[in-house]
């Protein structure tokens, strides 16, 4: 069993980024073979939002309405489902929300916004770690990755890279290295400057 | 900013070389388990670890793959080796170090590391 006090979400999942990779991890086991991961930092509205839509199977509104409750799940290899009330609170103790839509087999969206300056904030974290495992460890699902700070915005599409690379698996090393430093750049470019 | 270009480039350099690895009975995979109990007991360097030395090495019949909760949350992070004809081998506690040597042990050498085994954990 796992024990686990929310008071201390910070010390469990402590950045931004990690809870993204739980979530996403869901729509991967939702069956989902595609899945989109949006990140974007409003220094104006003083807001970073997450926004993660995948094809999986989705919940019911009866699911929806449970979702935060920690005792709920609907798995059965253990008593407690973490993921979204981690996430919710995280959202939550910095003024923000999370909102969760889901239509069965089509989209699934879980969006949440955290006070960009608030003090207690979990940082983003090491995003560009979290997709790079998304890809390496799921190579028959699609990504679409989309990072946006104060209106510049890059983007990674696993399904462009498919097209380019044919039989190629994103595991050879070049194209791995080429991921990564891909993530890596452009993410600094965008943050550049803010 | 970064484009795709280069990605072509590579493509264009690799078209050349034969023998490129298909998903078959034959290879051996090694399962990370990334539920939230393993992300938060450190699931997510150790699965970048052992992605890297794989590519490193150039084991191209070995592919690194990741799983939900088993159950054992308190020995996560959790890393079994599957390989084709053996018992699966799971190793619990795995820490990005640790998950190298068990690649240079067990993958390259087909040596158990035992002390980083469940049975050995459980006793």
């Amino acid at each position: 069993m796992l024990k686990v006090s929310l008071r201390n979400t910070n010390k469990m999942l402590p950045e931004i980024s990690l809870n993204i990779l739980d979530i996403a991890n869901n729509s991967i086991s939702a069956g989902a073979d595609l899945v989109i991961i949006e990140v974007r930092i409003y220094k104006e509205k003083d807001q970073l939002t997450v926004k993660i839509t995948d094809n999986g199977r989705g919940m019911t509104d009866e699911q929806i309405s449970k979702v935060g409750d920690p005792f709920f799940t609907t798995r059965n290899t253990r008593d407690v489902g973490l993921g979204i009330p981690f996430l919710k609170q995280a959202a939550e103790i910095t003024g923000g929300s999370i909102v969760i839509e889901s239509i069965p087999y089509k989209s699934t969206i879980i969006n949440a916004s955290f006070g960009l300056s608030h003090i207690d904030r979990m940082p983003l974290g090491d995003i560009c770690s979290t997709i790079y495992a998304l890809i390496m460890a799921n190579q028959s699902i699609d990504f679409l990755y989309i990072y946006e700070c104060e209106g510049k915005e890059y983007q990674l599409d696993t399904r462009n890279l498919r097209q380019i690379l044919g039989d190629v698996q994103f595991d050879r090393p070049e194209v791995a290295e080429f991921i990564r430093s891909f993530l890596k750049e452009n993410q600094e470019e965008v943050d550049g400057g803010n | 900013m970064k484009s795709l270009e280069e990605l072509k480039a590579i493509r264009e350099t690799m078209q050349a070389q034969m023998g490129l690895r298909k998903e078959d009975s034959n290879q051996t995979r090694i399962v990370v388990g990334m539920a939230t109990c393993g992300i938060a007991s450190g699931a997510r360097p150790v699965l970048v670890a052992l992605s890297d030395i794989i590519q490193e090495k150039g084991l191209t019949n070995v592919m690194v793959t990741q799983t939900g909760c088993i159950g054992l949350c308190q020995y996560e992070p959790i890393v079994e080796i599957v390989e084709p004809g053996k018992d699966k081998v799971t190793y619990v506690n795995m820490t990005p170090e640790k998950a190298l040597e068990v690649v240079d042990q067990h993958i390259v050498r087909g040596q158990i590391v035992s002390k980083y085994t469940i049975s050995e954990m459980i006793g």
